[in-house]
């Protein structure tokens, strides 16, 4: 299972502040951040510990299960999002 | 830290005066920090901008109100600054101000015939069907089959999918009335989109473009060659292509094939009565009519690379080709407007600033003055970008506060401060009491229809609701 960002996000950064494993991207300060129409969950990292649901408060992200129909698509792009380029990719230093 | 806590105006309580407002209180919680809008509601382009369809994204409003003014931070609607109150009242009473007053107006694109009647600013249909108090008397011809929209941008993609979604879908969103109505008569058939570049280039997020997809009973249609991108993009798109470019190429490859997202049963059955044409490549040359809009004249572009890099489009070819239509929206960016006493850069529409820190001419720091949001950045970014930008502003105010560039305000809490001024110059002053009774009587009006909210679009009926909760209270 993963949790999935939605279109609706407004790139306002508060999921990131929660997440406990840093599986989503791009962060602010990343080549990508600024071209980026949404922010994405890694499905290989997110432990689904729902903090992000709590922090959104566009109420954009949603656990893979409960993405409203409209927005089935999402899961996929936010995996393609990362088969571009990983998480681990994207933290290494 | 001076003794008085400081005093902050924020002009403008769009997002980026919201955000400004809550960044304050985070670094500096013993601020005291007032909200100058012209209007009697809160929130700006969020109420005012956002798409009513789009009603998870409007939910930030709990959040600026939490952080701000939940925690203290004063309202002060229907005050518009250079006209009830100056810059230098402003000065007079506060420790320093930051403007926030967004881009008021539309960019013109520079074509014979955009003053034509039927010819409107995206601007100013977006303001009518989201009930902005000074745009409600606008009629909007919609009895044509055709509506051209210029641009490529998510405001594009709003007003177009707003002219195509049914009643049905639109009566469940806060629409204003008076447009729901209207657009129940609408009989727009097909919405053209001119995009002067190329799929590539589009500024459409790719979550709108598919959106467009998904608008019961229309089906999205693009030319396969418009679809094909041309040798440059190609390059561009491989070198140096976003995430988001690549997404909508592939989207527009599929609404080009007939397979596009959402629109395959309706294309497959063909139920979908009403569609949609997406136009690469294509700009306008002018627009024609005998005392109103009939038709649009447009032009076929090349891409070239410029010396910067940037694909720019250049005409290619004389040959001109005729879309007739009955109304035009013209979605090619908003645009700021200057502000009385304060420095203003011509070219860029914005005050000239450093990090936030607005500018004198000879390019020194005007001394606690500040700008965030569009009228520091110009009008692009999401929500969000203005948190970020918030945050850089309101850290350089801080450290100038710390640093002691900023001298206590001339006014003494003796001469009754700002509040005197206020209700000497304003008796229909709405202050954050009038603007949640106007909140909760709309959310209160929508709830009996099933609708999220039911705007109240006349300043007499804002400030009547505002003005009952002052007298209750
Ligand atoms: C049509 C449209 C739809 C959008 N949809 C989305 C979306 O779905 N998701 C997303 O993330 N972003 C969206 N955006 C972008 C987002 O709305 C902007 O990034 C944001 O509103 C900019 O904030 P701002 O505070 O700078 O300007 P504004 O929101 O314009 O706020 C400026 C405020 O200042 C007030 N004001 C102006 N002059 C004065 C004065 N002289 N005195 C007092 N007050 C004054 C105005 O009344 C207004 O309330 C959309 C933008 C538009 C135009
Ligand atoms: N859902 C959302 O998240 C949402 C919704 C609405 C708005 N917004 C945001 O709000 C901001 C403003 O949106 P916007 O649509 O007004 O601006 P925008 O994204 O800057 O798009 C402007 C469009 O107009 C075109 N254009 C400019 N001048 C033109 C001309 N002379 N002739 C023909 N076309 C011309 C541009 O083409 P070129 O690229 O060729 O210049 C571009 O396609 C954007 O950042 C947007 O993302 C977000
Ligand atoms: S559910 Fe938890 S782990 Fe997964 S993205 Fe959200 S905060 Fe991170
Ligand atoms: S908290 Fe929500 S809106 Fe903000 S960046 Fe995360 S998903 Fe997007």
């Amino acid at each position: 299972m993963t949790y999935v960002i939605t279109g609706s996000c407004i790139k306002d950064d508060s999921c990131i502040e929660v997440c406990p494993v840093d599986c989503i991207h791009p962060k602010p300060g990343a080549p990508d951040f600024e071209t980026a129409e949404q922010l994405y969950i890694d499905p290989e990292v997110c432990i689904d510990c729902d903090a992000c649901v709590h922090a959104c408060p566009v109420d954009a992200i949603y656990a893979e299960f409960e993405v409203p129909e409209k927005f089935g698509y999402t899961v996929e792009v936010n995996a393609e999002f990362f088969a571009e380029k990983s998480t681990a990719e994207r933290t290494a230093v | 830290m001076g003794a008085v806590p400081p005093r902050i105006a924020v002009v403008g309580a769009g997002p980026a005066g919201a955000f400004a407002a809550a960044s304050v209180w985070r670094m500096r919680p013993d601020a005291q920090v007032d909200f100058f809008e012209r209007l009697p509601t809160a929130w700006g382009l969020l109420r005012a901008g956002v798409a009513p369809d789009h009603q998870e994204i409007k939910r930030l409003d709990d959040t600026f109100d939490r952080e701000t003014l939940r925690r203290g931070c004063r309202f002060f609607g229907n005050v518009e600054v250079g006209v009830d109150v100056s810059h230098a009242d402003l000065m007079r009473h506060y420790t320093a101000v930051i403007y926030a007053t967004g881009a008021q107006t539309d960019k013109s694109i520079g074509i014979p015939g955009e003053d034509l009647p039927g010819s409107w600013a995206a601007t100013e249909f977006v303001a009518w069907y989201n009930g902005h108090p000074d745009y409600r008397g606008l009629e909007f011809d919609l009895s044509g089959r055709r509506a051209v929209v210029i641009g490529n941008g998510n405001v594009a993609a709003d007003v177009t999918r707003i002219l195509m979604r049914s009643p049905e879908e639109l009566e469940r969103t806060d629409v204003a009335d008076h447009a729901l109505e209207a657009l129940r008569e609408s009989r727009i058939e097909e919405v053209v989109v001119l995009g002067r570049r190329g799929p590539a280039q589009a500024a459409f997020t790719s979550a709108e473009l598919r959106e467009l997809g998904y608008i019961d009973g229309v089906d999205v249609q693009v030319d396969s060659a418009e679809a094909e991108l041309d040798k440059v993009s190609h390059e561009w798109l491989a070198e140096e292509g976003t995430f988001t470019a690549r997404r909508n190429v592939a989207l527009v490859r599929e609404y080009a094939s007939g397979t596009g997202a959402g629109t395959g049963a309706d294309a497959v059955s063909g139920a979908a009565q009403r569609r949609i044409v997406l136009r690469f490549l294509r700009s306008p040359a002018a627009i024609r009519g005998t005392g109103r809009v009939e038709a649009v004249d447009i032009r076929r572009n090349e891409l070239v690379r410029t010396d910067d890099g940037a694909l720019r489009a250049r005409p290619a070819g004389d040959e001109v080709e005729t879309i007739e239509c009955g109304l035009v929206l013209r979605s090619v960016g908003y645009q700021a407007v200057p502000l009385p006493d304060v420095p203003f850069d011509e070219r860029s529409y914005v005050l000239p600033n450093d990090r936030g820190r607005v500018l004198l001419p000879d390019g020194e720091p005007l001394a606690g003055v500040y700008a965030v949001g569009w009228i520091k950045r110009g009008p692009t970014g999401i929500l969000g970008t203005n948190k970020r930008d918030a945050a850089e502003t309101v850290r350089c105010l801080v450290d100038d506060l710390a640093a002691g560039r900023l001298p206590e305000p001339a006014s003494v809490d003796g001469d009754g401060g700002i509040e005197a001024v206020l209700a000497d110059r304003k008796p229909d002053l709405v202050t954050a009491e009038g603007w949640h009774a106007i909140d909760v009587l709309e959310r209160e009006r929508g709830s009996r229809d099933g609708r999220p909210r039911a705007k109240l679009t006349s300043r007499e009926e804002l400030l009547d609701a505002a003005r009952a909760a002052t007298v209750a209270g």
